[in-house]
Formats: structure tokens, C-alpha cells, sequence
């Protein structure tokens, strides 16, 4: 079943130097229970596809084509009151720093049950009855007593659960995660991940985990989409991506990850910096770093493939199983 | 070692434990500075005797039947008329300055309070709105305060008084709308900041309305400033009423605040009759002396950046 199908999405932000095109034109589908992971580098444009979904584009951006399907109703265009009512409801975020995502002086009991009751009518009680089930879920500790704290008597990875409980309160059918690790040691980091994970499992909900970490998604997503530039490159199964990167970019990325088996090989680097978002070249955004580029790639090129979908010209040839 | 010891939770658990709580460690540090408790001391003194007036002084001062003309300007220890100890002497009418005093203290600190906690509500709602909406909203509330911060407070009050009459009511009104813009400016900068958090986004991502986010999300985090801005602002809200008066366009004789006594004591004072001007002019320096020591104090405290 499909809970979120997005269809060349494309979100602009007007600016007087011009038209940041930061998602010009992504497609992907999400089902019941499945994690995708978006991967890409800061500016490629997987945190803006994320605000996307949940209509908080801030001024002077805004959605300005495509389409964002949800259960097949379309949010590109509801009116700020429905889209009010899907967030914190039927979908849910959470975000990169837990320092920064919980109001500072209110107590995690009031912030909890404030997310409830904004979406249901339920009495005070069941609701921090349903808060405190909601962080043993998580695997916090004696929750009444964290209920009562205040977020800075907490420690990172555990306000990084609150934070999970806090999306998962009402029962979302999709989770945009931007960056939940980012800020966490790595022990916290497979903690947090596998709490997300389980729960998605449990919910039966659908996640977009957002990252710059392929290292994180190979082991937590069912599918990834590669994003350079506010396209997505590549997109495929997690194994399938990993094993076979079929785009230079996505190549580049999996050879900047340290790895045992090639200890003491140099790190290969993807030389260049990310374009100007103002100013990109025609055609692929990649070809001035790309190592295969040719005079084919001023054209821009389009996502080919089944299943395993890659947008270039000269994609790395299938590793045959 | 057991599996319990190693798993992650316990010492996370373990680290959420109280030491003190915030309230206490307020108080520790607002007690470093012992000049700071002195004025407290002395701030407190003050009210508790201005609460208590009706039932601590000898005579009634807006009470014509108990003031008596005989005892008009006499100087501080002279018997009244009435058989007690005029202490600290009494005014040109024959008010007993102790009583009446204290019945200034009272009208001063009311007029102070109620003009500051209006103008504090106003200003900080002003100020969150212009924050939180920003683009046009915000430059056209904040040029208003810049127009109004750009005129002396004391000024648009004298104007006011001026055009609206005297009495408590319109000197409360002349004091709000001299003293909002203050509070807008500072809320304003304070919920800028805080806006840009993640946690407001995240307010927002819960689907809460905009009122609450503004309110129950930003409003707590803006209160150390506004707390600070409040004392010092009720104090000189204080010293502005009093100044009103003492020009004779405030309060009138017959509701005798500090500033209406210290200018009844004026034409005294050339024939040696210091009192009438001198105590209440006491009171009123300790009142608003005080205030501003408990006010730089709870900025400094309250200030993450003056920690040391």
C-alpha cells in the first residue's frame, strides 16, 4: 500500500539573485512500513524535500510544482489549517539536534501531552498515560519520572528518544527524520537507529530518513535515493545501491567511506565543490567533477533503468550477481 | 559484571538526578551579592509598611475630619493636635508626613505597578506578534516603537496628562503608553532568537496553532529579560509619576503620592521647613533605589552570558 507518492516535486526559493532551484524535480514512492533513505551532501536539497512534505517551506521558498501524494490526496495546495492538522498527526518529524528540538523550560510531560491533545480530544490523564507508554516505548527507563524532567536533566541519545516518542504519539502513517544521528556519539547513533527502526516495524509506519551518512541508510533503509544538486541520481534497493552504484556521484560518495578491507588505500575524493545553486551548469550538475563526463552531459539527462533508477549518460556498468 | 551494569540506560538514568533544583540555585546566586540583599531587605520593608499603613499610622491623611489645620508645618516630635508624636513633622495642611508617607509609598508603588504589569502585557504582546509574523508586520510595529523611543518618556507622559486631566487613571494610562514601547523592543529581540530554535520548528511540526507555539513556546523563553526590564521599568515608572506630580500635572493634593508631597514641601523649604520635601524625598529615593539594586541583580543572575 502506498502511504506517500512524490511526483517531480520541484521546490523553488525566490530570491532577488535569482531562483534556487533546491528540489527541481524528485520522484519516489513510499509504502506501509518502508524506510528510505535520502542521501546527499549539505545543499543537495534532502532537507528541503523533507519540509516539503510537511508544507514548512519557509518564505521566499515555496513548492512550485509536482506533486505530494499522501494516502492519494495531494498537499501541494491544502490549506495551512489541513496541513496543520497531518503534522505532528499522521506525519511526523524528527530533527537533527536533540538539544535543540524540545522547548528548553517546559517539562517533557507538558510537551508530550501538548502533542497529543492538538490532535485529539482526549482528557488530560489519557493522554500522559499515553505520553508515558509512548517513552517506555522508546526503552526509557522509569518514564514517569522522566516525564517530570526538565530536557536539560537529559542526555543526548535520551532526548533523541524523547524526541522519537514524540513523533510516534499519534500514530503517524510516515516519519521525516532529518539527520537524527548527526549529533550523537556512534554507540548512541546504533541506538537511536534501532529504536526508529523497531518502532517503524512495530507501526507499521513509513520513514524518510534523511542523512549524509551511507554508512547509517546501508543498514537501516530498504531504499535509497542519492541526491546531488536537488535531483535525485540514483535510486534503488539498499543492496542493490550499495553494491552496484551505478551513478559516478553515488560511486564517489561510497569511496569516501573508510573501510576495513582497504585499510591504508588513500580515500578516493570527489575533487570540485557542490555547485552554486544559482547558477547551475546545463545539462548534468555533476559533469564538472565527474571523471566520466563527456560533451553528452551538457544535455540533462534522464533517470533510466528498472527498478534501479540512475540519471546519466555513462552509468558504471551492473556488476552481474 | 552483569549485563544490567552494562546497559547504556542506567547511567543516563543515573545523571538526570537532581542536585539542587533551579529555583534554589536562583537563590544561592542572587544571595552573592550582599548589596543586592540589602535592598531587598529594604524593598520589602517598604511594601509590607505601605500594605500595612491603614493599620500603622496614627492619622487617616485622606480623611479631612482627621487632619487638623493647627498642625500645620510642624516640625518632626511636635505633639499633635490629637495627642500623638508627629515623628517626622507634619505638611503645609496638617498631615502627619509618617502617615502620609506611607500612604505616598502606597499610591506610588500602585501607580508604578499597575502601569508597569499594563504596559509589560501590551508591549510583550506587541513585541511577540512583530517577532513571530516578521516581513511587514514586524517593520511597521517596530517603526512606531522607534518613533515613540525617539521622544523622552517623561515628555509623552507630560502631554498626555496634559491632554487627558489629572487622577490615578489617567496617570496610568500616560505611564503605558510612554513605557510599552520599551517591552515591545526588548520581547522583539528576545523572540527573534528564539524563533530561529529548532524547538519552535518543531512546535510547528507538532501541528500546533501559532498561538500556542507563541505563547506557550516562546513567551517562557523571552521571561528573563522581561523580568529584568519589568523592575527597572516599574521603578522608573515610579520616578515618572512622581515627576508629574511634583510638576503639579499628576495626582492632586487631596491624593498625596510622594512626588504631590515633595512639591507641597517646595515653598517650605526656603523658611528652614526641610521636612515636608526632605522625607518623602527619602522614601521615595530608597523605594526607587532599591527597586533598580533588585533589578541589576536579577540581570545578572538571570544573564547566561555575565556568568563567571
Amino acid at each position: 500500500m502506498t502511504v506517500l507518492s512524490v511526483e517531480n516535486l520541484q521546490t523553488h526559493f525566490f530570491t532577488r539573485a535569482g531562483v534556487i532551484k533546491a528540489v527541481d524535480g524528485v520522484d519516489f514512492k513510499l509504502d506501509r512500513g518502508e524506510v528510505m533513505g535520502l542521501v546527499g551532501e549539505s545543499g543537495s536539497g534532502k532537507s528541503v524535500t523533507g519540509f516539503s512534505i510537511l508544507g514548512l517551506v519557509d518564505q521566499p521558498g515555496r513548492v512550485a510544482g509536482g506533486s505530494i501524494r499522501f494516502h492519494g490526496e495531494d498537499l501541494v495546495g491544502k490549506s495551512e489549517e489541513q496541513l496543520r492538522k497531518l503534522r505532528g498527526g499522521k506525519i511526523a518529524m524528527i530533527f537533527q539536534d536533540p538539544m535543540m528540538t524540545l522547548n528548553p523550560v517546559l517539562r517533557i510531560d507538558t510537551q508530550m501531552i501538548e502533542a497529543i491533545k492538538a490532535h485529539e480530544n482526549v482528557s488530560k490523564r489519557e493522554a500522559w498515560e499515553r505520553a508515558r507508554d509512548g517513552l517506555g516505548a522508546v526503552g526509557i527507563p522509569s518514564p514517569e519520572e522522566r516525564l517530570r524532567a526538565y530536557p536539560h536533566q537529559l542526555s543526548g541519545g535520551m532526548r533523541q528518544r524523547v524526541a522519537i516518542a514524540i513523533a510516534f504519539l499519534n500514530n503517524p502513517d510516515l516519519i521525516v527524520a532529518d539527520e537524527p544521528t548527526t549529533a550523537l556519539d556512534v554507540t548512541i547513533q546504533a541506538q537511536i537507529i534501532h529504536v526508529a527502526q523497531k518502532m517503524c516495524h512495530e507501526r507499521g509506519a513509513a520513514m524518510i530518513w534523511i542523512t549524509h551518512d551511507l554508512a547509517v541508510v546501508a543498514g537501516l533503509a530498504n531504499r535509497i535515493s542519492v541526491m546531488y544538486a536537488g535531483r535525485v541520481v540514483e535510486q534503488g534497493d539498499t543492496d542493490d545501491v550499495i553494491d552496484n552504484p551505478r551513478h559516478p556521484y553515488t560511486v564517489g560518495l561510497l569511496g569516501s567511506v573508510p573501510s576495513a578491507n582497504r585499510r591504508g588505500e588513500p580515500l578516493m575524493q570527489i575533487p570540485g565543490m557542490t555547485p552554486n545553486m544559482l547558477n547551475l551548469p546545463t545539462g548534468c550538475a555533476f559533469q564538472a567533477r565527474c571523471s566520466r563526463a563527456s560533451d553528452a552531459c551538457k544535455q540533462a539527462p534522464v533517470p533510466s533503468g528498472e527498478g534501479h533508477l540512475v540519471r546519466c549518460f555513462h552509468p558504471y556498468e551492473r556488476v552481474s550477481a | 559484571m552483569t549485563d544490567q551494569s552494562l546497559n547504556p540506560e542506567d547511567n543516563t538514568a543515573a545523571q538526570a538526578v537532581l542536585v539542587e533544583t533551579p529555583f534554589q540555585r536562583f537563590v544561592s546566586e542572587y544571595a552573592d551579592n550582599k548589596i543586592a540583599v540589602v535592598s531587598l531587605v529594604v524593598l520589602v520593608a517598604i511594601v509590607v509598611l505601605a500594605i500595612l499603613a491603614p493599620w500603622i499610622t496614627p492619622q487617616n491623611p485622606y480623611d479631612l475630619a482627621q487632619v487638623s489645620i493647627m498642625d500645620a508645618a510642624q516640625p518632626p516630635g511636635t505633639e499633635a493636635f490629637d495627642g500623638y508624636t508627629m515623628w517626622l513633622g507634619s505638611d503645609g495642611a496638617g498631615r502627619d508626613l509618617y502617615s502620609a508617607i506611607l500612604y505616598g509609598i502606597r499610591i506610588s508603588l500602585m501607580v508604578g505597578l499597575a502601569s508597569g504589569l499594563i504596559a509589560l502585557i501590551i508591549g510583550t504582546a506587541i513585541g511577540l506578534v512583530a517577532a513571530y509574523a516578521g516581513g511587514r508586520v514586524d517593520t511597521l510595529i517596530m517603526r512606531a516603537v522607534d518613533l515613540q523611543l525617539s521622544f523622552p518618556a517623561a515628555l509623552i507622559a507630560l502631554m498626555l496628562v496634559a491632554a487627558l486631566g489629572r487622577g490615578i487613571d489617567k496617570i496610568i494610562i500616560a505611564l503605558v503608553v510612554a513605557q510599552w514601547a520599551y517591552y515591545a523592543r526588548t520581547v522583539r529581540a528576545t523572540a527573534l532568537v528564539e524563533s530561529a530554535k529548532e524547538y519552535v520548528e518543531a512546535a510547528r511540526c507538532l501541528g500546533l496553532s501559532h498561538g500556542r507555539v507563541i505563547f506557550k513556546h516562546v513567551l517562557p523563553n523571552c521571561l528573563a529579560p522581561l523580568i529584568v526590564i519589568g523592575t527597572v521599568q516599574t521603578a522608573s515608572a515610579i520616578a515618572l509619576e512622581s515627576t508629574l506630580s511634583f510638576l503639579g500635572v499628576g495626582l492632586r493634593q487631596t491624593e498625596p503620592s510622594l512626588g504631590v508631597l515633595i512639591s507641597s514641601g517646595r515653598e517650605y523649604i526656603i523658611s528652614g521647613r526641610y521636612w515636608i520635601s526632605i522625607f518623602p524625598g527619602i522614601a521615595l529615593l530608597l523605594t526607587i533605589v532599591s527597586i533598580n539594586l533588585v533589578g541589576d541583580q536579577l540581570r545578572d543572575v538571570l544573564n547566561p552570558r555575565l556568568k563567571k
